[in-house]
């Protein structure tokens, strides 16, 4: 988990809708059993053409963006697939938050898992924000977390974060380890829920016994 | 209070409230693939935490698996080999059950967790995901989860689950003929939008779905979440309940009980709902996406819409960015566009069912030359069913590919990918740039839409072809 209060540096748009983690992160590096090496695969169809080569043309590619924390994105970011993937690669390519009108709900929470910030803000604040960060001369930001602010060249906005998502980012809190803590509760709750419902318990171990 | 149907999932499962928005929500059952739990397991054996439950989890290699028609499947790449293993080895460890690359009853996790009858109505069933949605069906509430979250359930079985809001949609009326699950949810993802649904639990409703086959009602559930949703769900009624005590053999003492309970899985008559929607089947036809986002699709009979027509100005470019990449113009006619490959397969459409509807268009006919058409069912149990049938005969005999079963195409992890450029008719959830192969450009439809793709060699009013047979 990272522990910041503040994120700033430079910026980036990606004005893309529906910008899914099948962009953000391609088949071809989902082959790993760790988390290594994906800040390679990060948006790789967008960064590279056919042949590998470096579109010249894209953001990220630009010498005046080579140290972009923070992506200015679109609609929907993060949406489709579940793969984790996605926040691993951005965090390792250096993306500490990105900031979206709306974000896919399981990307939400992974970023929230990994301590990547989703910032969610309206439309025209995004727009402020990407005619901003488009000019390389204002394309620095800074996201305070405490003061739940986020700050453009020329544009302010507040955004929303549940206590227990500030809590997560600022602490760091593992998630594991306070739910093993009510570890008796859980225990109650199967006794409780397994007297009701025998056929629930151990399905997996059954159907896997009867078909073999 | 009266509660929704999500509303008493929830309530019954909540281990404990955690904050306004949080709760602690018991897993009945998890389902584990070999390239999201990885690092899941990993990140257990840091922690030298155990498996809570390792007897309601279960784990299948089904993304990376090569599926050549070969008996014996050998994973080729070296990494995916490495993932498939390394499952195998976690599962082993833990005591996990594990359907591995060779199991006669291997296949896509989605297919075979309910084929099996491991998915009953008022479970709570976790998976690293997305599609996880799909036991909806069932009366059953399924989250996609990230693989942080996986190590999460593995080491407490539950979740951290933050409260959806309730959404219902009502489906008046009945499909006509020729029209599938496949276009009604196309329709209803066009209406909404892809984020439509984004941050709610869906909850399907009327007489257009209380008609609806199980098979037919996964379809739906399973690209709820191509709308955003978090889940969605259908109360369970007479035919799921004929479904899952056909397969449900190991509960058999437990069922009279059990039915009782499942009757009460029902929104309360007076239940509020945050937003809502309505349907009619008998007003939706054959669709087909014309973009990359299934939200992009028309009828068979319309045209691809004008992007400056969007409601939006982030429509309108996602529209035109569409259309760049996936070769069309405004206006244009989908019906008679040619494609290059056909794929039928996925956890949306590749069951028994599916495969019927495909063999009865595809009877008496052959595959177009111009055209690679691959069907890859959705486990092993379904591929056995189709060669019972006769199906697999019938779609050797005309010239489809009928290979094992896998994620194959949908996703396109394993050596079946499109080239750049190739057009494909698929029967899949994600029309997504790149998903199928780069700049490959994917039309998803219903699997008798892309079975009459396959004879035309084009995109083709199934409905017209089926009426030229009579
Ligand atoms: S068939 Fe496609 S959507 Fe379904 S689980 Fe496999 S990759 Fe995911």
């Amino acid at each position: 988990m990272i522990k910041e209060t503040t994120i700033a540096g430079v910026a980036a748009a990606l004005p893309i809708a529906n910008l899914d983690t099948d962009q953000i992160m391609p088949k071809q590096f989902l082959r790993g059993i760790d988390k290594s090496g994906l800040d390679r695969g990060v948006l790789y169809d967008l960064r590279f053409d056919g042949e590998g080569e470096p579109r010249r043309d894209f953001v990220l590619n630009r010498a005046q963006y080579a140290a972009c924390r923070i992506l200015v994105a679109a609609e929907n970011f993060g949406c489709g697939s579940s793969r984790e993937h996605a926040v691993w690669g951005l965090l390792q390519f250096g993306i500490r938050a990105v900031i979206a009108p709306s974000f896919g709900e399981i990307f939400y929470s992974n970023a929230m898992n990994n301590g990547l910030l989703p910032v969610v803000v309206s439309q025209t604040d995004v727009d402020r924000f990407t005619r901003d960060v488009e000019a390389p001369e204002t394309n620095s930001m800074s996201i305070d977390i405490q003061r739940l602010q986020v700050s453009s060249a020329t544009h302010t906005a507040r955004f929303n974060l549940s206590a227990r998502h500030r809590q997560m980012f600022l602490d760091g809190l593992d998630l594991i380890g306070a739910s093993l803590a009510h570890a008796n509760a859980i225990t109650e709750f199967e006794r409780r829920h397994w007297e009701r419902q025998p056929w629930l318990q151990s399905v997996a171990a059954m159907v896997r016994a009867r078909v073999r | 209070m009266p509660r929704t149907l999500y509303d008493k999932l929830v309530d019954s499962h909540t281990v404990l409230r955690l904050d306004e928005e949080h709760v602690l929500l018991y897993a009945d059952l998890h389902i584990m693939n070999e390239y999201t739990s990885p690092q899941a397991f990993a990140g257990l054996r840091e922690r030298r935490a155990p498996v809570r439950r390792p007897w309601q989890n279960v784990a299948v290699v089904d993304h990376i698996i090569p599926t050549h028609p070969l008996k014996h499947r050998v994973i080729l790449d070296e990494a995916s080999a490495l993932q498939a293993s390394n499952l195998a080895r976690n599962c082993e460890l833990h005591g996990i059950a594990l359907f591995d690359t060779n199991d006669p009853l291997q296949g896509i996790e989605h297919v075979i967790a309910p084929e099996l009858g491991m998915i009953r109505p008022g479970m709570v069933v976790l998976c690293g995901d997305s599609h996880t949605t799909t036991y909806g069906a069932f009366g059953a509430l399924g989250f996609g989860i990230g693989t942080s979250e996986v190590e999460h359930v593995l080491a407490t079985q539950t979740l951290v689950h933050r409260v959806a809001k309730n959404m219902r949609i009502r489906v008046d009326g009945r499909l006509a003929v020729g029209c599938t699950a496949k276009d009604l949810v196309l329709q209803i993802i066009a209406s909404i939008g892809a984020q439509g649904a984004r941050g709610f639990v869906v909850e399907f409703v009327g007489e257009g779905i209380s008609s609806l086959s199980v098979e037919a009602r996964m379809t739906l559930c399973n690209m709820a979440v191509e709308a955003g949703a978090r889940s969605a769900v259908i109360a369970p009624d007479e035919v799921t309940i004929d479904y899952v005590s056909a397969r449900a053999h190991d509960m058999k003492r437990h069922l009279p009980r059990a039915i009782e309970q499942w009757r009460t899985l029902r929104s309360d008559d007076d239940a509020r709902f945050d937003a809502e929607f309505q349907f009619d089947a008998g007003n939706i036809g054959p669709r087909v996406t014309w973009g990359t986002s299934p939200d992009q699709s028309i009828s068979i009979d319309e045209r691809v819409p004008d992007p400056d027509k969007a409601k939006t100005p982030q429509q309108r470019d996602a529209a035109d960015r569409a259309l760049r990449y996936i070769g069309l113009e405004s206006g244009a006619s989908l019906e008679g566009l040619a494609i290059d490959r056909v794929f039928i397969g996925s956890c949306t459409n590749a069951r028994i069912e599916d495969l019927r509807e495909v063999a009865k268009v595809v009877r008496g006919r052959k595959v177009d030359p111009r055209v690679r058409a691959m069907v890859v069912p959705g486990s092993g149990a379904v591929r056995d069913q189709a060669e019972a049938e006769g199906i697999a005969a019938a779609l050797i005999a005309a010239g489809f590919e009928w290979r094992q079963p896998g994620c194959s195409m949908c996703l396109a992890m394993n050596d079946d990918v499109l080239r750049p450029g190739e057009r494909c008719a698929s029967t899949t959830n994600r029309n997504f740039e790149g998903r199928q192969g780069r700049a490959g450009r994917t039309h998803l439809m219903s699997p008798a839409m892309a079975a009459a793709a396959a004879i035309t060699g084009c995109i083709t009013d199934v409905r017209k072809l089926e009426q030229a047979r009579d």
